[in-house]
């Protein structure tokens, strides 16, 4: 099964579009797009405007293949899953989005490998076809990194001016607010 | 009233925006073991993500309505005045900016964690935080400044 999502927020038709016209030409019966709030309605895939988070994750378990914007809860759901994601990134002059943020995050993501990219609807079935020849991606812990956990424990444990101390990120005590009393 | 294994290190309020954000969030929760955790988010429908947590729904809104953030505002307020948590940290956006605001005025020590979508430039809402941040933190090395915010890794 593939997995189209939009993610949590806007409209995305260009993606949905997209990926009805691939099912089509592929005759694939195994689509299924969580559509939000497009106003598109898909010929060759089934689908819902929304899914409860339990939902979500079970059907994201169950896809071979997820499909999606660019955006990081979309990335990070996949990556935790161990899927294979194809994104298309929102565009700004499509009023898909308020900035082209997540052209950059397709782009940094897809240059470490992690994610595949369609930059154009057009480039899109290609990467899909492909996506669909690589098995399960090895599946990420599902906490933050053991650096950004130490920055958050040891802020917790010692104030932040000694933090700044300890892990030479911080400029020199001058830079750091005074602490409130309670 | 007090449980055995009842979290003695303090109460922690998690602010996240739908998606991302509430991703992100879940993925540093790691850092505050020992610590009660309530959340604040927008959508509903997370809140069978963290059963044994209290939840606080608020409206979302951008900085284009106005009345929204006012009424936001205004629901934050009386959430970080109930709650009253010795740390707020928040992933962004709009709402984690008002948390982080409300949050310092009641006496909290204040983490924003910019989301790791902002590879360009910080966001708007992180911007703002920043004064208002004891800890303020992107996620991206090249956006560091000696000023803040700073780097000290990602939630990948």
């Amino acid at each position: 099964m593939i997995f189209v999502t939009v993610g949590s927020q806007e409209p995305f038709d260009r993606l949905i579009q997209a990926v009805d016209e691939w099912a089509g030409s592929r005759s694939r019966n195994d689509v299924f797009a969580q559509l939000g709030n497009s106003s598109i309605r898909p010929q060759h895939i089934e689908f819902t405007q929304f899914l409860e988070p339990a939902d979500f994750r079970r059907i994201m378990r169950e896809a071979s293949v997820i499909v999606a914007h660019a955006g990081m809860g979309s990335i990070i759901s996949a990556l935790e899953l161990g899927k294979q994601i194809v994104v298309l990134p929102r565009r700004a002059h499509f009023r898909e989005t308020r900035n082209d943020h997540q052209v950059a995050t397709a782009e940094r993501f897809g240059a470490q490998g992690r994610i595949l990219v369609a930059n154009e609807e057009k480039e899109l079935p290609e990467k899909l076809d492909h996506a669909l020849t690589l098995g399960n991606a090895d599946s990420i812990d599902t906490q933050a990194s053991p650096q950004l956990l130490a920055t958050i424990r040891a802020f917790l444990d010692r104030g932040n001016l000694r933090v700044a101390e300890r892990s030479g990120f911080m400029a020199p005590p001058v830079a750091a607010p005074p602490r409130r009393t309670r | 009233m007090p449980v055995k294994n009842a979290p003695s290190r303090g109460k922690v309020l998690g602010v996240a925006s739908s998606g991302g954000h509430w991703v992100q969030l879940q993925r540093v929760v790691p850092a505050f073991e020992g610590f009660e955790i309530v959340y604040v988010t927008v959508l509903e429908s997370y809140r069978s993500q963290v059963p044994e947590n209290r939840f606080y729904c608020v409206n979302d809104a951008t900085r284009w309505n106005k009345l929204g953030l006012i009424q936001m505002a205004l629901r934050l307020a009386w959430i970080v005045a109930k709650e009253r948590p010795s740390v707020v940290i928040s992933t962004g956006a709009a709402p984690g900016y008002f948390a982080l605001v409300l949050g310092r005025w009641f006496g909290a020590r204040t983490i924003w964690i910019d989301s790791m979508a902002n590879i360009e430039e910080i966001s708007l809402s992180g911007a703002r935080s920043g004064r208002h941040a004891d800890l303020w933190l992107t996620q991206w090395p090249h956006l560091a400044k000696p000023e803040g915010p700073h780097y000290g890794g990602s939630v990948l």
